[in-house]
């Protein structure tokens, strides 16, 4: 991977290989670190990159997400016992959204499995955690290395995405289906893509070798030309991954692996995950405690709200009433989303009050010309994500 | 410097802990006098000019543990004192090749990934695990330790708050810290890493100032010990004191002396003096007699009961056990003015690493090493070191284009086996020292403008710190906590009444952290019904 020149005590964060589009792209310089990456959090105006994500189709770099090859004759009893869902269940070149927990049955990250071949899984996630993987190891027969270096990667997302890709070339990628993976050519460059992402809207994952990178960068905005393309950096993701309802570390929860404080794990109940928790598929790190937690119920839960008026709930406290004298929880994200028109937030929210339908209130801080003023405002609870578009699922999936 | 009359308090040592407690107590109305044996203030933390224009931090060198809250309350700045950050830190290892530190997080993931990408990754658990301990123990710090067997509302109140934040950790986080308490700092780092040089690298801190090597049960607190300044997110209390760490003694000094208080140095006290079982004064080395009728001792616990007290006064239990309290030197010190930067040809050019803590030691084994040679009575042919050069950062401490080096040494023992310490000695425990730096930079030896060389021996001659332990004590599970000094009197207070402890030999311990003088004046103040 392209290494920077300089030695990484001059120059800590690698740069992708996409660092040089991206530069060139990048109009207002807003670069900001991702595991040991220098990546692009704003190229023009956060809101003009949204808006692609729900209007056309983006390119989004995301080489950095952390990878993990697992490969040999336990790679199934490893995975299993490594994550709370069924791998065994995994079908070829399909993708699952997984979590994994420690023995206290908290979260240490969550991301994604694909079943790449038989014996060949690879993990993606947003940490680096060589450590825990290789402990939990211990007497299985696998292999486990990193594999980041070696893999670039793209996010291509956006209503606009099939058309673009099949316009590129990629011929039948209108038949993936979502969590599904598909093997194309593009000129002499072999590409990997998945039907995944993390904005909820209709999108792919494509991955390659690094070498081909800008070739392959070049060629999709080309495609993308008459379809709206944009690249789109961290803070437009963020807003998208927001309406779609996902989580992400160190922002609506704290690795395990990371929290100093007693009580600040979190347990994939409490995000509201219990869905990829499979109790009956034998034993998983962390099983105990989260049959325990389901028997007794979760003391908090994390939980979509939807907040009157229309500013952003960001950092609130969230209590019982309006008068501010109970304090059941507080928002770990919030934005006012432009799509649904809809002032929402996550947040973590003590038990019982995190039922669907549950009205709590939000103590909200406004900077009005360097005056703040308090707000406490109604907040409803409501199911997540807050916007799902048919699109999303629809295979084959329509021009735009 | 006349001596007041009238005094409430006399506190005996200047050391910084004697200078915080005096602070706090004039700040709160009385009528305090220091003496102070040298003719200089700070103990253990001192600058001073042996050689032209050069400042050297003749004792401790970094500021890592000095209490905020302390530096805040007694307006330290006002008078002087800032602490100034350095930059990463290195081991440079046998043969070529180096580890070093950054703070850079990405930075020092790639750093450590060139010996072990696991260990890369196994630092963020280490450094969370470190951390999680820290945050426990960091409230106790400027707490009085209770006293188990107390049945006084404060001290139970005191117990349960202990008990209640150990509960607080939950199971798996209370058997860490037992563990913790107890195992030695090999065995702790062993759990995370595989590399030996990373593993050399962490283990230097836990040996430092100690008579255990780094495979003996305990010295993973001490590991502890010296990180329990970082957890206090504030920026700036961790570096090089500017100007020396005397600047902390000297900022002390001054806002002591503009609450209304007096310093005699030069002033070496004999005697704690007691009349029908109370504290009455001192007597000075030349007879001179002070009467006070509060007598605060900053001499390590040793030094105030065996020496300074008359065995007469103090119960026979009490003396059995200062007698039995552990506090043996194992660490000397090399202050060297330079005629320019030395070259580490292993290190990267452009590698701020050498802005920090350098070490040569690769091996725990290497270290285990070190310890043995102690053992046996001799300082150790292959020493740890952890070497400094903080003119690089503090520009007050030099003439222009000079440096200072600051180099500690583990382990030289106090009394060797082939007899007393003597200058051929001490000078041939230098060149030892000197020698070995010289081997990872070739151009070291011919920059050595002036070397003060200091032996635990010397130590105790100068600081008056008995054997020349640094933290006036090993700082070992018995000696920790409301065992610190002795059972029974972990609260500051001595059999005597009016006599009291106030340096490091108290609760928390050592270093340059001020808690025990703080916590004094506070255990002074409420058996005077005053608020602290
Ligand atoms: C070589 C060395 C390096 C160190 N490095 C560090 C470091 O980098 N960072 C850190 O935090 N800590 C370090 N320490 C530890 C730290 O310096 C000490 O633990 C701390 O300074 C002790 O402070 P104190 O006030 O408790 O006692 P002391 O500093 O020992 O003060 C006692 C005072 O009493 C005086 N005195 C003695 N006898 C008499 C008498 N009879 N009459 C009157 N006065 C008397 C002494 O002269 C002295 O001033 C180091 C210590 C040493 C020796």
């Amino acid at each position: 991977m392209t290494d920077s020149p300089a030695p990484h005590y001059k120059q800590p964060l690698l740069k992708t290989p996409f660092h040089e589009r991206a530069r060139a792209l990048s109009q207002i310089d807003s670069f900001i670190p991702w595991a040991g990456y220098t990546t692009v959090d704003v190229f023009t105006t956060m809101e003009q990159e949204y808006f692609a994500v729900r209007n056309a189709t983006t390119l989004y770099d995301l080489t950095p997400m952390v990878k993990y090859r697992v490969s040999g004759p336990d790679a199934v009893p490893y995975l299993n016992r490594l994550v709370t869902r069924d791998v065994a269940k995994l079908k070829p070149d399909r993708v699952a959204y997984v979590v994994w927990c420690n023995d206290a049955g908290h979260l240490i990250d969550d991301g994604t499995i694909f079943r790449l071949g038989a014996g060949e899984y690879r993990i993606c996630t947003a940490e680096r955690q060589i450590d825990w993987l290789l402990d939990s190891a211990i007497g299985f027969d696998v292999q486990i290395g990193e594999v980041t270096e070696q893999i670039a990667a793209l996010a291509v997302q956006g209503p606009t995405s099939c058309a673009m890709l099949k316009a590129a070339g990629l011929r039948g990628i209108e038949l993936l289906k979502p969590f599904e993976i598909g093997y194309f050519s593009l000129g002499e460059h072999r590409l990997t893509l998945s039907r995944t992402g993390f904005t909820g809207d209709l999108g792919y994952e494509v991955w390659m070798d690094p070498a081909a990178a800008e070739t392959i960068w070049d060629i999709l905005m080309a495609a993308g030309r008459s379809r709206g393309i944009r690249a789109i950096g961290s803070q437009a993701l963020n807003m998208a991954r927001i309406e779609a309802g996902f989580i992400m570390p160190n922002v609506d929860f704290v690795s395990a692996e990371h929290t100093i404080r007693t009580g600040r794990d979190r347990s994939p109940l409490e995000l509201g995950l219990g869905w990829l928790v499979d109790f009956n598929k034998g034993h998983f790190t962390g099983r105990r405690a989260l049959l325990t937690e389901k028997k007794q119920g979760s003391r908090r839960q994390l939980v979509g709200l939807d907040i009157a008026g229309n500013k952003p709930a960001h950092n609130a406290l969230i209590y019982t009433d309006d008068g501010g004298k109970r304090e059941i929880g507080s928002v770990t994200s919030a934005m006012w989303s432009p799509t649904c028109k809809r002032n929402i937030a996550l947040a973590i929210v003590d038990a019982p009050h995190f039922q669907v339908g549950s009205t709590v209130w939000a103590e909200i801080y406004l900077n009005r010309e360097l005056v703040w003023e308090r707000r406490m405002s109604r907040a409803q609870v409501v199911e997540r994500p807050f916007f799902v578009p048919e699109r999303r699922r629809a295979t084959p999936p329509a021009e735009f | 410097m006349k001596t007041p009359a009238g005094l409430d308090a006399v506190i005996v040592g200047a050391g910084h802990n004697g200078l915080v407690a005096a602070c706090y107590l004039a700040r709160s109305g009385l009528k305090v006098l220091v003496l102070e044996r040298q003719p200089y203030i700070g103990g253990a933390a001192v600058s001073r000019r042996l050689y032209e224009d050069f400042t050297y931090s003749n004792c401790s060198y970094v500021c890592s543990l000095l209490r905020p809250e302390i530096i805040r309350t007694l307006e330290l700045p006002k008078y002087g004192l800032q602490v100034i950050p350095y930059e990463g830190g290195c081991t440079m290892m046998q043969g070529g090749g180096h580890l070093a530190l950054y703070d850079n997080h990405d930075a020092l993931r790639r750093e450590i990934s060139r010996h072990s990408k696991r260990d890369a990754e196994a630092y963020d658990r280490y450094s969370r695990d470190v951390m999680r301990q820290c945050k426990f123990i960091k409230p106790l710090l400027m707490h009085e330790p209770p006293d188990p067997t107390s049945f006084k509302p404060r001290d139970l109140m005191e117990l349960l708050y202990l008990g209640k934040r150990f509960h607080n950790l939950g199971e798996k986080r209370m058997y860490d810290t037992l563990r913790f308490w107890t195992m030695s700092a090999a065995d702790f780092l062993d759990e995370y890493f595989e590399s030996e040089i990373v593993k050399a690298h962490f283990a230097g801190s836990s040996i430092i100032g100690t008579a255990l090597g780094p495979r003996s049960p305990g010295t993973a607190y001490v590991l502890l010990h010296h990180y329990m300044g970082d957890i206090d997110d504030t920026v700036g209390a961790w570096g090089f004191a500017r100007g020396g760490m005397g600047a902390i003694s000297n900022a002390l000094g001054a806002s002591f002396e503009a609450s209304g208080g007096t310093i005699r140095s030069g002033a070496p006290v004999a005697k704690i003096l007691v009349r029908n079982g109370r504290a009455s004064g001192v007597a000075l080395a030349d007879g001179e007699e002070i009467r006070a009728p509060l007598v605060i001792s900053n001499l390590d616990v040793r030094r105030t009961f065996l020496e300074t007290m008359d065995a007469k006064d103090l119960p026979e239990e009490f003396l059995g056990q200062v007698k039995n309290f552990k506090i043996r030197g194992s660490s000397g010190k090399l202050n060297i003015a330079l005629d320019g930067l030395p070259q580490f040809p292993a290190i990267p050019p452009g590698s701020p690493c050498t802005r920090g803590d350098m070490h040569v030691t690769d091996t725990i084994e290497m270290m285990e090493r070190a310890y043995d040679d102690w053992k046996d009575g001799r300082w150790s042919r292959a020493p740890y070191i952890d070497m400094l050069i903080p003119s690089q950062i503090d520009p007050t401490m030099v003439p222009a284009g000079k440096h200072y080096m600051s180099v500690f040494v583990q382990y030289c023992p106090y009394e060797l086996a082939d007899g007393p310490w003597d200058a051929a000695k001490r000078q041939a425990f230098g060149d030892t020292v000197i020698n070995t730096i010289a081997q990872h930079s070739p151009n070291f030896k011919n920059l050595i403008l002036h070397a003060e060389i200091r032996t635990p021996w010397d130590i105790e001659n100068e600081v008056g710190l008995t054997e020349g332990n640094i933290f006036q004590g090993e700082l070992t599970m018995d000696q920790l906590l409301f065992n610190r000094p002795v059972p029974g009197y972990a609260q500051y207070r001595s059999p005597v009444r009016g006599v009291y402890m106030c340096g490091s030999s108290t609760h928390p311990g050592g270093g340059v952290m001020g808690a025990p003088g703080a916590n004094a004046a506070r255990a002074v103040l409420r058996d005077l019904g005053r608020a602290p």
